[in-house]
């Protein structure tokens, strides 16, 4: 097939108009879920019971029922940490840096994505709260003035975190809800049930389209996209800090950061392929979310595996080359010590299956992307299990080695995490436009003005 | 019924259209006329003479307030008000700064802009405005593109107005009034509970997590108060200090110093200057339940629920114990004997005084003797002797 690369393919695909992408877009909302939504719901639902059973019972025993202790003080709880953050920083880029970039493919998935961001850091949130046990205590958090007279520690690499996780949750739901209220605004005007006419109108605050509103609009859209961009980096350079900051062999590297990203970037992107390739189909959104879309995306996670998989190679350069004997130590045991089948899995996962994406016709076939970016899910989980747990589990005192192993009780609240995101998801795919309706409709064809005749300037 | 005109609405079907349409209005030198699309439209700003927005001040405003912020309270809680070495930093420590400086810039200089625009720049909420609910709304707000000049534009005529909308040729065009007025029933005695309701609940969960969660200034009440506290300064005194020595050669009251701490049988010195009153018994009861007790049992068999737990504590009728003066037992609560710790600080002499009483009847009322039953039949006129 022959494929003309000068000329940029149309955002929206299949010609339509605009109010036949408004009437795509809309229609989950105007119908009734059917058998599948609830049956998709139902699991979910159960993962994430199983994970509040699981918590509620943590809570009420103690956190002794986790399989964190000495040495490996540091275990699951902060691995899903590190991932759910991680996820939520695809939506981010798609929404701030793609549009900076001026990109016009992220139309069709920047709100998908950005809602993905929003429930991944909700995900994320929970385990810094429950990891002590007392999630009650998690006020003390917040600077205040207190009767011990007491501060937090803002020297301290977690306390960064308390700041750039819930600064990056709330920017993202504002961004997203300012996205959201000229959409309001078309589904007041559309629809016909009176009940969800005053919800829309209350959420839209009375939007009207009015060109002299848009000219704000565009202007703070740019500047929270400007803002969202550093903020991105910020947050997942942040959470890298909270073991780069520390003096552990095989944390205390300056490579984290940029690592980090990079690593969060490629995930995340993993996510919102796992997820889009059933959406587009479900809603029929294939003219939206098009081939050239995951096509894309699957390029980005191409070029961010490849970082990734430079980082785990640098580590190792930097250990050999620093000549320290613990930093080296480390690292063997890292890819053949007690864990190594965890790191072959990380390695094999997030760098040598991606390559397979170097192939036009795997980055365009939906069941190979899909196997793909499961297991880059898979590998990038245990990413931050390899990098959290081997570097703990043989400190300085081999008296005091041993093997880490997550309970019954981890795993349940790791799926639950994964119920709550996915229950989320489905939610949000019956309640809110999947697809942001206002920007879509600005790219489409014939949408922006030819400037023909020389009329305008 | 007497409707007020907002305005003339004129519909279009292109982006093309309406950009010509801006350029002539504009050219026309209407001032208070508005286009709407159902997404911005190229180069509308500019066919209209907008000025551009200046939304970027409140951003750089607050943004630099926020650093400002930020930095002041980590400066003001390190260094000033709790100073404490981390890690070996000074207590100014701007690099271990920078991340919470920038993260808080970030968060205030986003809210603010948002916050400022839709309460600003758009006066939103304002979901009672005319165009709401029109048809021309429902057109703009889907795939058409929408001229409004209103009627309170200093050029406005209708006639005329409507001559001009005609001129551009738009697909209809539509008057527009403003809605009659709406009564809001804010004052009905359901929504009001409802309000009240809301209230007390929020502020009762607010009251609690401050207070039983947070121990937060104010709502602790009286837990702070102008007072000396041991080991702060004070300004009231020369030397800065505000815990004071004592008076020299004076004794506090009840601090009577105990001159055979540390030795091993004072007892000739002690007499015990309390006699066994009613008083002085239930006295001593007291305080042995509440201080003796947990080792050495309710009753002095040395049977608590320490035994296998603690060394047991020895039972206090032993015969050693028995023989032991007043002024031993007195000595052993005070200065404690082997691993049995002192209550000096715990019990004052007084009481310590009315234990060693109680004890003395503990162990009298275990090893009583027949005459000792006469005497308290005697006592109660009780028979129960025989
Ligand atoms: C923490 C447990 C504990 C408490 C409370 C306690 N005792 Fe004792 N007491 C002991 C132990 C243990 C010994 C034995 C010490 C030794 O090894 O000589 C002892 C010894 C004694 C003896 C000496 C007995 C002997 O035969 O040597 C007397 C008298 C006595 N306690 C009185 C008291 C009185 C009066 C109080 C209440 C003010 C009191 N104790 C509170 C643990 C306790």
């Amino acid at each position: 097939m022959h494929i003309d690369y000068s000329q940029e393919a149309p955002a929206i695909a299949g010609r339509l108009t605009i109010s036949q992408i408004e009437e795509l877009v809309a229609r989950p909302l105007d119908t009734k879920p059917d058998r599948k939504y609830f049956i998709a719901l139902s699991i979910s639902g159960s993962l994430l019971l199983l994970g509040a059973i699981c918590l509620g019972i943590s809570f009420y025993y103690g956190i002794g029922l986790w399989g964190n202790n000495q040495p490996v003080g540091w275990a699951v709880p902060i691995v899903n940490f590190v991932f759910w953050v991680g996820i939520g920083h695809a939506g981010t880029l798609i929404s701030a840096i793609l549009f900076l970039l001026r990109q016009k493919w992220r139309t069709g998935i920047a709100r998908f994505a950005e809602a993905m961001t929003i429930f991944a850091v909700i995900c994320a949130g929970i385990f810094p709260i429950i990891h002590t046990g007392r999630p009650w205590l998690a006020g003390y958090l917040i600077p205040y003035p207190n009767q011990h007279s007491l501060w937090v520690n803002f020297t301290s690499p977690l306390l960064w975190d308390v700041f750039a996780v819930s600064t990056y949750f709330t920017v993202s739901l504002v961004f997203w809800y300012i996205g959201l209220i000229p959409d309001f605004a078309t589904l007041r005007d559309r629809t016909t049930s009176k009940l969800k006419k005053t919800i829309y109108s209350i959420f839209s605050l009375g939007w009207r389209h009015s060109s002299r509103h848009w000219q704000h609009y565009e202007k703070a859209y740019m500047l929270l996209a400007g803002f969202a961009t550093p903020l991105v980096l910020s947050v997942h350079t942040i959470v890298s800090f909270d073991f780069a900051v520390s003096i552990l062999p095989g944390w205390h590297t300056t490579i984290f950061p940029p690592y980090f990203v990079a690593g969060a970037i490629f995930s995340g992107f993993a996510m919102v392929v796992t997820v889009l390739v059933f959406v587009r189909k479900i809603f029929n959104l294939e003219n939206i979310i098009t081939l050239d879309h995951l096509e894309k995306m699957n390029k980005v996670i191409l070029a961010t595996g490849m970082m990734v998989g430079y980082a785990y190679g640098m580590e190792f350069f930097i250990a050999w080359y620093s000549g320290v004997q613990a930093e080296q130590f480390v690292f063997i045991n890292r890819a053949f010590g007690p864990y190594a089948w965890a790191y072959w899995i990380m390695v094999s996962c997030n760098v040598i299956f991606p390559q397979l994406f170097w192939f036009r016709k795997f980055r365009r076939s939906i069941p190979v992307m899909f196997v793909i970016v499961i297991l880059v899910n898979v590998g990038m989980w245990f990413e931050r299990f390899v990098i959290t747990v081997t570097s703990l589990h043989r400190d300085f005192l081999p008296s005091s080695w041993a093997y880490y192993k997550p309970t019954f009780f981890d795993m349940g609240i790791l799926l639950g995490s994964f119920g709550l995101f996915f229950t989320l998801v489905i939610l949000f795919t019956k309640s809110l436009p999947v697809v942001s309706i206002s920007e879509v409709k600005a790219v489409a064809d014939g949408a922006q003005p030819t400037h023909r005749g020389g009329h305008h300037e | 019924m007497n409707k007020k005109l907002y305005g003339l609405a004129a519909l279009f079907k292109t982006p093309d259209e309406i950009i010509e349409v801006a350029k002539k209005t504009s050219a026309a030198g209407y001032q208070k006329y508005d286009i709407h699309s159902p997404y911005p439209v190229h180069g509308i700003e500019r066919a209209m003479k907008l000025k551009p927005s200046k939304l970027g001040f409140i951003t750089l405003v607050f943004g630099l307030t926020g650093s400002a912020l930020a930095l002041l309270l980590m400066y003001w809680t390190m260094s000033v008000d709790y100073p404490m070495i981390i890690g070996g930093k000074p207590f100014f420590a701007l690099p271990a700064f920078i991340p919470i400086t920038f993260e808080v810039t970030v968060l205030l200089a986003t809210l603010a802009t948002v916050i400022g625009m839709i309460t600003f720049f758009f006066r939103f909420p304002e979901n009672d405005h005319p165009l709401h609910d029109t048809d021309y709304m429902k057109k703009v707000s889907c795939d058409h593109y929408g001229l409004v000049i209103e009627a309170k534009d200093k050029l406005f005529d209708e006639a005329k107005v409507l001559e001009f909308l005609n001129s551009l040729k738009p697909e209809s065009i539509e008057e527009i009034y403003y809605p009659e007025k709406e009564t809001y029933p804010v004052l009905e005695p359901k929504f009001v509970t409802f309000l009240i309701i809301i209230a007390v609940v929020t502020s009762g969960i607010t009251y609690f997590a401050l207070n039983k969660l947070l121990y937060m200034q104010p709502f602790t009440w009286m837990m702070e108060q102008p007072k000396l506290n041991p080991q702060k300064p004070s300004t009231l005194f020369a030397d800065g200090f505000g815990m004071r020595t004592p008076v020299q050669g004076t004794v506090a009251r009840g601090f009577l110093p105990y001159p055979y701490m540390g030795q091993n049988n004072p007892t000739e010195f002690l007499q015990n200057p309390y006699l066994p009153t009613k008083e002085n018994l239930q006295l001593g009861e007291q305080k042995y339940l509440t201080f003796c007790s947990p080792c050495h049992g309710n009753f002095g068999d040395g049977d608590s629920r320490l035994r296998g737990q603690f060394p047991n504590p020895p039972s206090l009728h032993s015969t050693r114990a028995r023989e032991f003066s007043d002024g031993m037992i007195y000595h052993i609560i005070t200065n404690g004997q082997n691993i049995m710790p002192s209550y000096a600080s715990q019990v004052t002499r007084e009481e310590r005084w009315a234990i060693v009483n109680y004890i003395r009847v503990l162990q009298r009322a275990k090893n009583a003797k027949s005459s000792d039953l006469q005497v308290v039949n005697k006592e109660t006129g009780n028979n129960a002797s025989n």
